[in-house]
């Protein structure tokens, strides 16, 4: 600790300096704590997906709907515990930016599937009471202010009703929860009734968007859903089933593999600064020779020289870092409290692990001054 | 003469620069006694600076024996002549080489960071030396903050500092004007007149010479003669 008053005072020598240093390294891991925030919304919030949800799509694209006569064959099979279906709706509430997911679900089944996610009865007796009812994520009635009994209209993009119109208008009957702390991965979401939606839409009828099988032993998840393809292979209405997350991902990835191409621009870019400012820093160890000389004249052993100089480049670099991965997580933060389209981001362990590693690695390399007599260093060769 | 504080023995120094050896230091020969004043004088390359390094741990030899305050120092490791050099040595250098984040009492205080001495009595004993160079008011200054002779008065405290056995001077006088260089000579000599400290200085000026209380010539790696009082 007696070195700490000359440890501080070196790395405040060029103030300038420092400060841009500092700036530098909290612009670079800055970037690489936004980095799990790309991650996350690339992965759609997936990590907390159940193991033992199996999805079941239209083998050509999850597009293409799937007849009801599927449900009792997919229920039949051992191993099954319940089997839901969904249609997406596609709606939009009030204003074109007001748009988030919103599903035509069986109610009981619903209830059934999903148990991660907690309905008061006396809401979920209320949802089966009533055609229009709908109910939403805790996430989804906090982001617009909703309380039960709220009206809500919906545009669908999709469908029409029978009467050609694409307004719909429900109620807010329930409002869920999680039944413990992050267990249900759908707080952003809304579920309307499927009889309601099936009777008035103007097409499609008897289709389901997908199927939601719950099984009872995640360690049997690839022999269900090989079976379940088995069943329909060679027929019209062939299906492809896979884990929840996996279908999460491949519908991100629609889109391009847009994660893999801005973790390549961010990761570049994060370690280039890196390297920037690796440079500088060991530029400026490298001005100091004659001081570090000077330093050893007095007693000061090669060690603790070295060790000196270490300790006040991982003292930047930590300083830096923690800044940087501190307004990092802050940024996060505020983007899972806007109710933006954006999934929960959680702590990563392994971006704090590369974090660390990039601090301790950059601060001891970039630390390490050259070999050099005290004669050499004081003559400033 | 009393007892030798510094005795160096058939002392050759060779610098190789990429293919060419240099043999600045030839089978040279000095005794320097307790409480000595020694002037070293002689033309540029004439080895007298590689000499001082050599009495002042900063460099071995390439054969021979340099003996400095009753230790053979020419075959010690980096490490123990560093431990050394901090209980024996105090450097003063033609360009202070202050360090210049830190004030003229932290400036001090450096050397003590390697004795087991707490805080305040680092800063006390700091307090002394400067008061000793006459600087006690400039304590708080920055080594900007202060002229070259002011510069040079917070080395000599910090060559103090930790009362070595020896002060070791390059040119101490060399970037300062002749009333400065006098002042800060005329400190050395009152160091070594009152507080009884062995100085070897290095010096191109023979009117800074005229304050040593011996003067050795040095010329082409070897004494040019037997020192003069």
């Amino acid at each position: 600790m007696k070195f700490f008053p000359l440890l501080w005072a070196t790395l405040w020598r060029k103030k300038t300096r420092t400060i841009l240093t500092l700036l530098s390294l909290v612009a670079a891991f800055l970037l690489l704590g936004l980095l799990q925030a790309a991650n996350s919304l690339f992965s759609g919030g997936t990590q907390r997906l159940g193991a033992n949800l199996l999805i079941t799509q239209a083998r050509v694209s999850f597009t293409s709907p799937l007849p009801m006569r599927h449900l009792s064959q997919i229920e039949s099979l051992p191993g099954v515990e319940v089997v839901s279906w969904s249609q997406f709706f596609g709606g939009i509430y009030k204003d074109q930016k007001n748009f988030f997911p919103q599903f035509a679900v069986n109610a009981d089944r619903w209830i059934a599937t999903f148990s991660e996610c907690r309905l008061p009865p006396e809401q979920a007796a209320a949802w089966k009471q009533s055609r229009t009812g709908v109910i939403a994520g805790r996430t989804l009635a906090d982001r617009f202010g909703w309380k039960v009994g709220e009206p809500i209209p919906l545009l669908s993009q999709i469908w029409p009703q029978k009467d050609g119109t694409r307004a719909w208008s429900f109620e807010l009957v329930g409002i869920f929860d999680d039944v413990t702390e992050g267990s249900c991965p759908r707080m952003g979401n809304m579920y309307l009734r499927y009889d309601y939606f099936d009777e008035a839409r103007q097409f499609g009828q008897g289709a389901a968007g997908i199927f939601v099988i719950r099984i009872k032993d995640p360690g049997q998840t690839e022999r269900i859903s090989r079976e379940i393809d088995a069943m329909f292979e060679n027929s019209p209405d062939e299906t492809k089933t896979q884990t929840e997350k996996e279908f999460s991902l491949n519908f991100v990835r629609q889109v391009g593999n847009l994660s893999l191409i801005l973790n390549s621009i961010l990761g570049a870019v994060f370690f280039t600064i890196l390297m920037l400012t690796g440079n500088t820093m060991s530029q400026a160890v490298r001005e100091r020779i004659p001081e570090l000389a000077v330093l050893k004249t007095l007693g000061f052993t090669n060690r603790m020289v070295l060790l000196l100089v270490i300790a006040e480049s991982l003292l930047i670099c930590v300083i830096g870092g923690l800044a940087g991965m501190g307004l990092a997580t802050l940024v996060m933060q505020g983007l899972a409290q806007s109710g933006a389209q954006f999934p929960p981001i959680t702590a990563d362990a392994r971006v704090w692990q590369l974090a660390f590693a990039s601090m301790f690695g950059v601060g001891i390399v970039v630390g390490l001054p050259p070999r050099i007599s005290i004669v050499d260093g004081l003559s400033g060769r | 003469m009393s007892a030798g504080i510094v005795q160096i023995r058939g002392v050759t120094k060779t610098y190789t620069r990429g293919k060419q050896s240099v043999e600045v230091l030839k089978a040279l020969d000095l005794d320097v006694a307790k409480g000595d004043f020694l002037s070293l004088m002689g033309p540029s390359g004439s080895g007298k600076t590689t000499l001082l390094n050599l009495i002042g741990g900063l460099d071995q030899p390439t054969t021979g024996q340099v003996i400095v305050a009753g230790e053979r120092i020419d075959n010690l490791g980096a490490s123990a002549l560093a431990a050394w050099r901090a209980r024996h040595v105090g450097f003063v250098f033609q360009f202070y080489n202050l360090m210049p984040m830190l004030t003229a009492q932290k400036n001090v205080e450096l050397p003590l960071l390697l004795t087991n001495l707490s805080a305040s009595e680092r800063a006390h004993r700091a307090r002394i030396a400067l008061t000793v160079v006459g600087l006690a008011e400039r304590a708080t200054h920055k080594p900007n903050e202060l002229s070259g002779g002011q510069a040079q008065r917070v080395a000599i405290a910090r060559a103090l500092v930790a009362d070595p056995t020896l002060l070791v001077c390059d040119e101490p006088t060399g970037d300062l004007d002749r009333k400065t260089a006098d002042e800060i000579l005329g400190l050395l000599q009152t160091l070594n007149r009152e507080h009884g400290k062995t100085i070897i200085m290095v010096t191109h000026d023979p009117k800074a010479a005229e304050f040593a209380t011996h003067r050795v010539h040095m010329d082409k790696g070897a004494l040019a003669d037997e020192p003069t009082h």
